[in-house]
């Protein structure tokens, strides 16, 4: 054992006893977390459970999500300023943040401009020591939020002040520097593991600002974290937070009730009823940022004409969906952005479930005698909790109005891929869950032109939608924004190129010794804030 | 017995290629891959994919992969996990601990309440304890073990409250990992209340994952048993007058344990099979559970290294099987 790590094991030693010392009057949180974080560099991951025990916990963003909504207020960044062509964004950064002091690593300085450029340029810039630090940094969200085309460069300014120029207006850029991929970390923790030879520890052994710093993980087991004292907007309630990790549902309700942890995400919608029974806990419920849809492909007779998708959309009886696959935990979906997010055009009407009236559409149509597929995804997602039974209550909906339906399925990875061909026989069943709060991140994305091929699995490209997201993405005042957005769902709903089908319920169970818990619309679990009775 | 047991060593190498080449075949003969199941619904840009499955070394032909891989594997290589970037042994050797502290105490459970009910089985033939035991093996035996986890904790952990949940310790104990042995470890730490929280924890998954063991030991301990109870020698035994204890304990038993220990051999597959379930159910971080959370996100060298290195425990267990076999039984060698 060389020097290094002897000096290590023995900090963490002394370390962990002075907390078991401490551990009577030290008011410790366990969450049952589903699963154990892929590593603790956000930005080379894609999930929820990574984000969940690395971006939330341990870092912060220059802007932050106003906890339980989708708005975004100062973090790292004290204000900002855009340039009137929305070309360049100025961040103000805030003076005195530290970084975490852990067993492993003890910053000298505190945040400055260094640390934002460092935290973005190791994903932009590919001849960047950091671009390929580890096996298969795919940068997947940077890259997926398009951040490459978008961001020029990024310039420091002063040591307080950088500045991001566009290569093309982007009203989104804002909401997208909230991200989790957006965090902040240290260059300087950086320059120490590159000295060292030890870069990958980065993704192992993570450094931030946040309201928790890391203190250990056991892999499939916990991971332990301590408030961070010096915390830039104070010290959290609770003094140490430890995530469980419990993959079955049944046994994070049982460890739950056995007080074995005190928050428990994702419980089995059949145990809804029995935990809001149960005096000694309560549950938070939240309708989720997401959408799950049929996508035609419009571009194959005879999908390419509205009337006959239309027709289809009157068909599907949505409450029997709800009732069958969501068991309560779901509503109804009329437009392709949940209610909870701004620009949500509530005047739309949905399509009555009216067989009669679809058939009539049909004949109309000059269609006879449809046998189409439905494609069912393999796997449990929130926007589909099982798309197997769906497609099923959907062919069940569709006999009746004369149309047969072949039910298929695809391994995921192939699924996902073979879904994007724009010579894909059949309708998919598929869904959306929000990024940052921003309309666009489903209406370009999912529908745009430029998704043709890709994530517009309805492979459908409308002149009049495309010119009123084109629009919407450079217009800086969101009023304008929603009005656009909202003539936007008018023209979905006309030439529905999908069937909306539901949104999902999320549920939070929790001892209810528990205070302070705030729902993420966005689908994170966040602990700042959150206190526990003694 | 030098050359049974290099001829035992001898079966082990075509044994080690013919595992490489399944645990490499198995993982690439399932469709899709790691980038895509990693970016989901939002998909990889097809040029950055390309470039990572380069660099990655998946653009070369099969061939070219597999016997890079052999070549890796040579050097004490097993790759680098795609979604943890750590490297697969290490992974392995630091789960590996928590599959064994489970497996061996299920074993020693299986065997210990095992044999004893199979021989009084056999000696009680046709009786209702005889039945008993039995009717208890078969139900043992066919239960799925997921729902039998979970009916334990609902009533051990839930209604009594007599054991923890699931995981290994006490939330609130905890100490570096040392040898990654619970019982060691917690002893080691010296924290009052640790090791008896490390034993609480293990009652459940012990007592789960050695109901199929246990049952199939019970069986096979019975029917040897009955066997041997009828040879001539035992009947000597008998008329000898010595006493039905020294008949069964010494004379069948020695016999009947030949058969036996070969099934207690097997077991070792059938536990490493179960703990993924197991593991699963009781929070267990071992390496049942990594393996199959690596073959659903294509992890390609986690899942190859990780079947060679079980494979590999397997087949050595066997071996040792076979040497014990030699030894209890001369003719074995001999032949």
């Amino acid at each position: 054992m060389n020097t290094r790590k002897s000096l290590k094991a023995a900090l963490l030693g002394v370390s962990l006893a002075v907390i078991a010392a401490s551990g009577a009057s030290a008011k410790t949180l366990v969450y049952c977390s589903e699963g154990s974080p892929e590593g603790f560099d956000t930005a080379l991951y894609t999930a929820g459970t990574t984000f969940d025990a690395s971006s939330k916990p341990l870092y912060n963003r220059l802007v932050e999500f106003k906890r339980g909504t989708t708005e975004v207020q100062p973090g790292l960044a004290e204000s900002w300023d855009v340039s009137e062509d929305g070309l360049e964004y100025t961040f103000h950064l805030r003076e005195g943040v530290k970084f975490h002091t852990t067993s492993f690593f003890t910053p000298t300085r505190e945040l400055n401009a260094d640390d934002v450029i460092f935290s973005f340029e190791r994903q932009l810039d590919s001849s960047s020591p950091w671009y390929e630090y580890t096996p298969g940094a795919a940068w997947e969200y940077f890259n997926g939020m398009s951040m490459p085309d978008l961001i020029k460069e990024i310039v420091k300014v002063d040591d307080y002040t950088v500045k991001f120029v566009l290569n093309r207006p982007e009203a989104p850029m804002i909401a997208n520097l909230a991200m989790d991929f957006a965090s902040i970390l240290s260059k300087e923790y950086a320059d120490t593991l590159d000295a060292s030879g030890t870069k990958e520890m980065l993704n192992q052994e993570p450094v931030g600002t946040g309201p928790f710093s890391f203190v250990a993980y056991q892999k499939d087991a916990v991971i332990r974290y301590a408030a961070f004292a010096d915390y830039w907007d104070g010290k959290q309630p609770i003094d140490d937070l430890v995530f469980a990790i419990t993959p079955d549902a049944a046994v994070r309700l049982q460890k739950l009730k056995a007080g074995e942890c005190h928050v428990m995400p994702y419980p089995a919608p059949a145990d809804i009823a029995s935990i809001q029974a149960d005096d000694s806990l309560s549950i938070e419920e939240q309708q989720g940022l997401n959408v799950g849809y049929l996508a035609y492909n419009t571009q194959m007779a005879p999908f390419d004409k509205p009337e006959v998708r239309k027709a289809l959309n009157h068909a599907i009886n949505k409450q029997a969906i709800l009732d069958a696959v969501f068991q309560g935990s779901g509503i109804a979906a009329k437009n392709p952005i949940p209610p909870t997010m701004w620009s949500y055009n509530k005047a739309v009407e949905d399509d009555a479930f009216d067989p009669e009236l679809a058939k009539k559409m049909l004949a109309d149509a000059g269609v006879e005698n449809l046998s189409m597929k439905i494609w069912a995804m393999p796997v449990q997602r929130p926007y589909n909790p099982n798309a197997r039974r769906m497609a099923e209550v959907l062919q069940a909906d569709f006999a009746e109005v004369g149309v047969e339906v072949e039910i298929v399925s695809y391994e995921w990875g192939e699924y996902l891929s073979r879904s994007k061909d724009k010579d894909r026989d059949g309708a998919v069943l598929l869904g959306w869950t929000g990024d940052n709060g921003d309309p666009d991140n489903f209406l370009a994305v999912l529908l745009g032109c430029d998704g043709v091929g890709g994530s517009n699995r309805a492979q459908w490209c409308n002149d009049e939608f495309e010119a009123l997201i084109q629009k919407a993405k450079v217009v800086s005042d969101k009023a304008e924004r929603t009005k656009l957005y909202e003539e936007a769902q008018v023209v979905f709903k006309r030439e529905a190129p999908w069937a909306t089908i539901a949104h999902s319920t999320v549920f939070m169970p929790m001892s209810s010794k528990v205070s302070g818990y705030v729902m993420d619309p966005l689908g994170g679990h966040w602990f700042d804030g959150v206190d526990i009775a003694e | 017995m030098f050359r049974f047991l290099i001829g035992r060593l001898g079966l082990l190498i075509p044994t080690f290629f013919g595992v490489t080449l399944v645990a490499f075949s198995f993982i690439r003969l399932l469709p899709g891959d790691p980038l895509d199941l990693l970016a989901g619904e939002r998909g990889i840009d097809p040029e950055r994919k390309a470039q990572l499955m380069a660099q990655m070394g998946f653009d070369q032909p099969l061939w070219h992969q597999y016997f890079d891989y052999l070549i890796d594997i040579f050097h004490g290589d097993l790759g680098i996990s795609f979604a943890s970037k750590k490297p697969v042994l290490t992974e392995f050797l630091t789960l590996f601990p928590a599959t064994v502290e489970l497996a061996l105490c299920a074993i020693i459970l299986a065997v210990c309440l095992g044999i004893p009910a199979g021989i009084f089985a056999a000696v009680k033939r046709g009786s209702v304890t005889d039945q008993a035991i039995m009717g208890t093996a078969l139900v043992g035996y066919s239960m799925p073990i997921f729902w039998w986890g979970l009916l334990l904790i609902i009533l051990f952990s839930g209604i009594l409250q007599w054991t923890p949940v699931s995981g290994r310790i006490g939330i609130l104990y905890y100490f570096p990992q040392g040898t990654g042995f619970m019982l060691i470890d917690s002893l080691m730490s010296g924290q009052k209340g640790a090791f008896t929280s490390a034993v609480s924890h293990l009652v459940l998954p012990s007592i789960v994952l050695a109901t199929i063991p246990l049952a199939v030991i019970a069986r096979q301990t019975r029917s040897a048993m009955l066997e041997v109870l009828g040879e001539d020698y035992v009947r000597t035994a008998r008329a000898k007058g010595l006493s039905p204890f020294r008949v069964v304990g010494l004379h069948a038993l020695r016999n009947a344990l030949i058969p036996v220990v070969t099934t207690i051999g097997l077991q070792v597959g059938v536990l490493l099979a179960g703990a993924i379930l197991t593991e699963t159910i009781f929070s267990w971080p071992g390496i049942g559970k990594w393996l199959v959370d690596s073959i659903s996100r294509r992890d390609y060298f986690v899942v190859q290294g990780g079947l060679l290195l079980i494979a590999g425990i397997i087949m050595l267990v066997n071996l040792i099987v076979d040497l014990l076999y030699g030894l209890i039984n001369p003719r074995i060698r001999h032949n």
